[in-house]
């Protein structure tokens, strides 16, 4: 039984720790790029008539940076924000000032609020993005009419129903991240 | 309960720390600062970013290839289940052929009016149009407000800005960007696309306005006694020089105080190849284009499909002239 409790006691929930250490790409790598491939499947799937998809890209933005702050640097939403608007159809630039925006607003929120759960995350998480959807829809050239609104409001309603099960894919993802690899022989 | 951040943030007395954290503040400010800028000039002069996007555009394109044909035999799979479900595969094929065979309908009565109209004030016929080139579409916007659609071809394929973009089935969009390999649709469904239709089988004309949620308004040019019914089948007039007539557009499915609200005929969704055709009347666009102070005439032809066209439109807007 010695042996087992010792064999438990080495490993966390990331796996064993003697000799073994996170992957510095991966630990940079799986954010950025589970981002940015989030940011180009939106411009995937069928050629649907109306706006239809969660901005999945921002979604992603908003998990990895509520879930794991100090992940991502806060200049982050330049990079992402500006691959974000090659794929979205909006245009140039308005990727660049919301991701920007909300890198920003969750820094203060962070000092204002710093002690969390998953509920506050999701209501944060929430507001932030009717904000980035009307913004985007606001500037995007668009005449603004009422059956535009009325397509809206069921994109904004399955955005903010698939915030969780995008935080728990991010969640795995971090685990993915955080995986340790045998370091020396 | 976790604590957010404030790990990261404690910069204690270190001066390298302290700047370090107020250098990404400001970085991250500059960035909202540029997104602004980056707007505005994206909404004053919509082409700016054209190269950009279509270079990565380009880059991704065999990626979304290889997606759009695995979407198009999953929904190929998806409809033969359905056929069997309902009455077998045969019935399912049938049903899209006499769906066709309707629009065909539909669009021949237009075409032979149009031609029986034509050749008694001018003798003059359409020839057949050969499309610039056929081509998957790999991708939409499916997130944004804008409806635009992205094709696998581009200028190496002699796609240029301005282009009609169609299915077997109808109208689809005009190309608004082309890169090498890889082009922009802006679908008639989004909102700033306008084109001038008329009801298959009389003149009633209109222009059909996207809506931004895969349905066009029908907006009737002469205001009256709403002459439409369910049912009726809009096909392009012609008019303008962009699409050739007689293209089937949309089938009202709603009527309104000042025309209808139609469901689009083409749905990008069920579309996989496209043809692109070339502007229908390159001279039409440019004398539309033209300031009235200006003689059309005198300087150089245009004819479609050749070099870079500088008078294919460039804005985001319609793009056509009145009927």
């Amino acid at each position: 039984m010695i042996e087992r409790r010792a064999y438990s006691q080495r490993s966390e929930r990331n796996g064993r720790q003697i000799n073994r250490d996170h992957s510095p790409f991966l630990l940079v790598f799986v954010p950025w790029a589970t981002i940015m491939l989030a940011s180009y499947l939106q411009s995937v799937p069928i050629a649907v008539g109306g706006p239809l998809l969660p901005p999945i890209g921002f979604l992603f933005l908003l998990a990895w940076r509520l879930l794991r702050p100090g992940v991502l640097p806060i200049w982050a939403g330049i990079i992402f924000g500006m691959w974000d608007d090659l794929f979205s159809g909006q245009p140039f630039g308005s990727g660049i000032l919301f991701f920007s925006a909300t890198m920003m607003a969750i820094e203060i929120i962070d000092i204002r609020f710093p002690w969390r759960g998953f509920a506050q995350d999701w209501l944060i998480a929430a507001i932030i993005t009717i904000i980035y959807i009307v913004g985007t829809m606001l500037i995007s050239g668009s005449t603004l009419g009422l059956p535009l609104l009325a397509v809206v409001a069921p994109q904004l309603l399955l955005s903010l129903i698939a915030y969780p099960f995008i935080a728990f894919i991010v969640s795995r993802l971090d685990k993915l991240r955080l995986m340790r690899f045998r370091t020396a022989a | 309960m976790a604590l957010s951040g404030s790990k990261q943030r404690v910069s204690g007395h270190s001066k390298k720390a302290q700047y370090g954290v107020f250098t990404g503040y400001v970085v991250a400010l500059l960035g909202i600062v540029l997104g602004i800028v980056l707007i505005v000039i994206s909404i004053i002069q919509p082409a700016s970013f054209s190269g950009l996007r279509g270079l990565f555009g380009d880059a991704t394109q065999p990626v979304s290839t290889v997606n759009a044909g695995a979407r198009s035999g999953g929904r190929g799979f998806i409809e033969s289940v359905q056929g069997y479900l309902e009455a077998g595969q045969q019935n399912a094929e049938l049903k899209k052929e006499v769906e066709i065979a309707r629009i065909r309908l539909a669009e021949a009565r237009a075409i032979e009016e149009e031609n029986a109209r034509l050749k008694a004030l001018l003798g003059l016929n359409e020839t057949d149009v050969k499309p610039v080139a056929v081509a998957r579409l790999v991708g939409s916007s499916s997130s944004s407000t804008r409806r635009f659609a992205y094709l696998g071809a581009g200028r190496n394929d002699g796609v240029r800005p301005g282009m009609p973009v169609r299915s077997e089935r109808g109208i689809v969009g005009r190309v608004l960007e082309a890169a090498g390999n890889s082009s922009r649709v802006m679908l008639i469904t989004d909102t700033e696309s306008v084109l001038p239709v008329r009801r298959a089988g009389d003149n009633t004309v209109a222009f059909a306005e996207g809506r931004g949620d895969g349905l066009i308004n029908i907006r009737l040019i002469n205001l009256g006694i709403n002459p439409l019914k369910r049912g009726d089948v809009f096909v392009t007039s012609g008019a303008g020089g962009l699409y050739r007539p007689g293209i089937a557009v949309a089938i009202v499915t709603r009527l309104t105080d000042d025309g209808a609200v139609a469901r689009i005929i083409s749905n990008p969704a069920a579309t996989d190849f496209v043809a692109v055709e070339p502007t229908w009347q390159p001279e039409a666009l440019r004398g539309a284009r033209t300031p009235i102070e200006e003689a059309i005439g005198s300087n150089r032809t245009v004819d479609a499909g050749s070099g870079d066209n500088p008078d294919a439109p460039a804005t985001e807007s319609g793009g056509v002239v009145t009927p």
